[in-house]
């Protein structure tokens, strides 16, 4: 099974520029660890207190995960995930 | 340097003046690799705070796909300070995820949300850093081809 994942600007450090790789996993929290694997230090910049990092946004087929369940969120063949850092400030 | 025409410029401290007193936000949008900001698109502050600013999370979303039909980036990404000077603060500092953006700020503090001038500054923010850059205004951009033209072109 495959996962479109689509990387922000920021990250793509991790994935030798590229904008999208593919991902696999049942959740959004194996996906991560699979992305970890094959992309080292990522997972860090997205999870944090073993949730998503307040300022990053995870969207599985558009949906934000934050209402979706979380880390927990299931994943099926041909999903489209997109990474996206929070446009934020004080 | 940030290159912005004035029409851009202005619509921006239009948006910030409307929403004093709470922070306004947006981004210019234009074509990857330009460094030429041409869309304009005013966000709404989903945090709706004088001292706070973000994205609502389903407007990003729809932010970031129409950039990428359009092969457009986030040239300038936008906000207003309402009590403080047009310099990013440490949250501001923190928060910086876009490492090719300009990051423009306006104040509208001491009266500049009525008709006082309103201080307009850019900035880079990498890696924590922060380097104020000079703004040019043109009236327009030479050669100017709208994304939606050059997006018809590929």
């Amino acid at each position: 099974m495959t996962i479109e994942v689509r990387i922000p600007t920021i990250l793509r450090p991790f994935t030798d520029g590229e904008r999208a790789v593919d991902g696999k996993g049942d959740t959004v929290a194996e996906l991560i660890e699979y992305l970890e694997a094959n992309h080292a230090g990522i997972k860090e910049r997205l999870v944090e207190d073993g949730g998503v990092r307040r300022f990053v946004n995870v969207y599985v087929n558009d949906e934000d995960i934050r209402y979706t369940g979380g880390l927990d969120t299931s994943l099926t063949d041909g999903d489209t995930v997109v990474i996206l850092p929070a446009v934020a400030g004080g | 340097m940030l290159i912005i025409d004035r029409a851009t410029h202005d619509a921006i401290i239009e948006h910030a003046r409307r929403d004093h007193p709470d922070e306004a936000c947006g981004v210019v949008a234009g074509p990857a690799g330009s460094d030429r900001p041409a869309r304009h698109v005013p966000m709404l502050n989903a945090a709706r705070s004088p001292t706070f600013y973000e994205f609502d999370s389903g407007d990003l979303l729809k932010l970031y796909r129409e950039m990428d039909e359009n092969d457009e980036e986030p040239v300038v990404i936008y906000h207003s300070h309402t009590a403080t000077e047009a310099y990013p603060s440490r949250t501001d500092i923190s928060l910086a995820q876009e490492p090719g953006a300009h990051y423009v700020l306006v104040s509208t503090r001491d009266g500049a949300h009525d008709n006082g001038p309103v201080d307009f500054r850019s900035f880079r923010i990498v890696d924590g850093v922060v380097s104020e850059e000079e703004v040019t205004l043109v009236e327009r951009y030479d050669d100017d081809v709208s994304p939606t033209q050059k997006a018809a072109d590929r």
